[in-house]
């Protein structure tokens, strides 16, 4: 393999998973444009250790990237607090006052002659194609600090992005905690910026986390999805820029982030949308079918014997769109709840034992909400509509139990008990 | 037309129109947004330049509000649609979409004659140089036309909308009593946003719009409240920003766009240490009495 693409390929991903770690917690506490909003404060900091520096010297570039990262983070801080400005208005305004700020030192620089300015070019996009050995040894050396530090920190970090007031009352150094969490984040962010740019570094922060988020609950394994997705974006988007000729790896690599990023909160199992709005219309096809029932079960009771109904009937009778009607019919019918007396139906044993039960807890609600909540009669119909399709047997009981076997409902219409 | 006179009057029209929108972005606690447009746009330029193979043209700036604006859309559905953390789904979507740009300017680059410098960065100075030729007879600097279009634009969207913009960014829910639709209004003013940055971006690049759009806004927030003076003193401060920042790069020969954003946030500064000043006052004032 080409040493060079070698180079770039390990330096770009144990950057990306690297880094991104750090970007979980910040997603965790919304506030993930704080690391977009430093990036772009580097800027001045750069370009003063540059002019300070002479030629481009690495350590000085860092240490400057990294005064002018914190008093960044600290800025957005004090226009948070002290006046009456939002967050995001302190975030815009400090990254683009920066930055702007950084671009008149940059073309004094230009003017001036002081140097060549190789190394702030490429500020903005990064040029991963200059990897060298060395940088791939700082890199190494950044993703120990930040597995180090994480795992030192990390139950401060944890409580500090979930429950701070929390992790104050027992005493946490929550200052210090927070500290060390700005120092990473900006020392990340420096690093990495070099390389991959402004833009590619603010996705790096943002897109793995909230990626990662749509898999799972828990926080190590949102950390170690997190890492992963960052780390197998990177190596796809050098693949994909290596094979095309003449394109940056940075962009690339966001780009293969923003898909899989798109692609799960789209696509993931539970947590996706599409699985979502599958269990919605799952939920809705199951109260349909329990409408109709119901219906059937309440005609029957009315009537005092067994009825059958069409499909033009059941429409008069409760307002159910005719395609969702017919489909529950026919989903109901393979149940073996409903017979078809070709284009009407009746309710089986069965069907009448499940209208039964949709009855008995609507009118087992009602009766709760007006003996136990003290509501008025006339306005507990439509909560006890939702109720009879969510409540479980476990609660079926306790609601009998604690309502001491009733006979009636507040409508005085009777509960309707399974005859044994 | 005498070059100086041009590039002050293109940083005084942007920096007004800007101002005057970004006080809207600040009391929507939506600044973020301008940023995320002044990013996303770039496909769109990319694009309708590569379909149009002109600058400036027409074609470019629209197709490129109209990217501007989908960006807000998608921001929107990520955030309601799919739970996304508000933050993240901003820096999401501007990110995949600036990365998105930037691998198109490259696919096209023999095509597309497009410097990522210019657009990431803008360079005003060459504002006097790009004329607006029709049959050999200049009418004058293009972006002259084109931002003085955009001033006039702002000021009649202000004048018919200052009600509902009013209503929607002070107390969405008394608007929508009222039968006001905040989506609506926000919708346009995303437009204009949009369209701002795109007639910006080439004299002052991508980011700093951001700072033209919030730094006005922000310090004249600090001094007033009500929105009429809250307007006039954020006009006030783009075209002092505009102009101290023109100034500020003749003397000391550096980029007029960083040198107007520096100027914005000395400005931001001077407006800070006022409001401390009139709190403490005010503080001391009450320990005494």
């Amino acid at each position: 393999m080409d040493p060079v693409f070698l180079k770039v390929l390990v330096g770009t991903t144990l950057l990306a998973a690297s880094s991104s770690v750090v970007g979980a917690f910040s997603y965790l506490k919304g506030q993930s444009l704080i690391g977009d909003a430093i990036a772009h404060a580097l800027l001045p900091g750069v370009v003063l250790a540059f002019i300070l520096g002479g030629i481009r010297n690495s350590s000085l570039l860092i240490f400057g990237a990294l005064i002018s990262g914190l008093l960044a983070h600290y800025g957005i801080g004090y226009i948070e607090n002290k006046t009456k400005l939002k967050n995001d208005t302190a975030v815009s305004l400090v990254l683009s006052t920066f930055f702007g700020f950084g671009i008149m030192l940059m073309s004094y620089i230009q003017r001036t002659g002081i140097g060549q300015q190789a190394g702030l070019e490429r500020f903005l996009l990064g040029k991963a194609a200059a990897i060298t050995m060395q940088d791939i040894y700082i890199f190494t050396v950044l993703a120990l600090l930040l597995i180090i530090g994480v795992g030192l920190f990390y139950k401060g970090f944890q409580l500090m992005t979930f429950n701070e007031d929390f992790a104050q009352a027992i005493g946490l150094p929550m200052p210090l905690i927070r500290c060390a969490f700005t120092v990473l984040t900006v020392l990340a962010i420096t690093i990495g910026i070099q390389t991959v740019g402004v833009v590619l570094m603010a996705a790096l922060l943002i897109t793995p986390s909230a990626t990662a988020r749509v898999w799972t609950n828990s926080l190590p394994s949102m950390l170690v999805l997190t890492a992963s997705f960052a780390g197998v974006a990177a190596v796809l988007g050098t693949y994909i820029s290596s094979a095309l000729s003449k394109m940056p790896t940075g962009p690339w690599v966001v780009l293969v982030m923003a898909f899989f990023g798109f692609s799960s909160l789209l696509f993931a199992p539970k947590r996706g949308w599409f699985s979502k709005q599958k269990q919605a219309n799952a939920n809705q096809r199951k109260t349909i079918r329990e409408n109709v029932l119901k219906l059937l079960f309440q005609q029957e009771e009315h009537r005092g014997l067994p009825i059958v109904l069409s499909v033009d009937e059941i429409q008069r009778k409760r307002v159910i769109r005719l395609d969702r009607l017919t489909s529950a019919l026919k989903e109901l019918k393979k149940r073996l709840l409903i017979i078809d007396y070709g284009g009407c139906y009746g309710l089986t044993e069965l069907g009448r034992s499940e209208g039964r039960r949709v009855v008995r807890l609507h009118r087992l609600w009602e009766l709760y909400l007006t003996e136990r909540l003290g509501m008025a009669a006339d306005h507990i119909h439509p909560q006890a509509e939702t109720m009879e399709h969510v409540i479980t047997p476990e609660i079926e009981e306790l609601l009998v139990k604690e309502l001491g076997n009733p006979e009636v409902d507040p409508h005085k219409s009777p509960i309707p008990y399974e005859e044994d | 037309m005498n070059p100086t006179l041009s590039i002050a009057l293109v940083a005084s029209f942007i920096g007004v129109s800007c101002a005057l929108l970004g006080v809207f972005l600040v009391l929507r606690k939506m600044t973020m947004v301008g940023d995320a447009i002044s990013h996303a746009v770039l496909p769109g330029i990319a694009i309708a330049y590569w379909l149009s193979q002109s600058r400036a043209s027409l074609v470019m700036f629209v197709g490129a509000a109209i990217v501007g604006v989908g960006a807000t859309v998608i921001i929107e559905l990520l955030r309601k649609k799919l739970r996304v953390q508000s933050d993240a789904s901003i820096g999401m979507t501007f990110t995949s979409l600036f990365a998105l740009g930037v691998v198109l300017i490259t696919f096209w680059s023999d095509s597309v004659d497009l410097d990522q410098e210019c657009v990431l960065y803008g360079e005003i100075a060459y504002v006097p140089f790009n004329l607006w030729i029709i049959n050999g007879t200049s009418y004058g600097p293009i972006a002259l036309w084109s931002s003085s279009v955009l001033f006039l634009v702002v000021l009649v969207y202000l004048i018919i909308g200052y009600k509902g913009l009013k209503m929607t960014s002070f107390n969405e829910d008394y608007a929508m009593v009222l039968g006001i639709s905040a989506g609506l209004w926000n919708l346009s003013l995303m437009s204009m946003v949009s369209l701002a940055t795109v007639v910006s971006f080439e004299s002052v690049g991508a980011i700093l719009v951001v700072a033209l759009l919030v730094a006005p806004a922000a310090s004249a927030y600090l001094l007033v409240q009500k929105l009429k003076p809250l307007l006039i003193l954020s006009a006030v401060y783009g075209l002092l920003g505009a102009l101290g920042g023109y100034g500020l790069s003749k003397l000391i020969e550096t980029s007029i766009a960083g040198s107007i954003t520096t100027v914005l946030g000395i400005l931001f500064l001077f407006s800070l240490v006022i409001q401390i000043t009139i709190k403490t006052k005010k503080t001391v004032h009450a320990l005494e009495s």
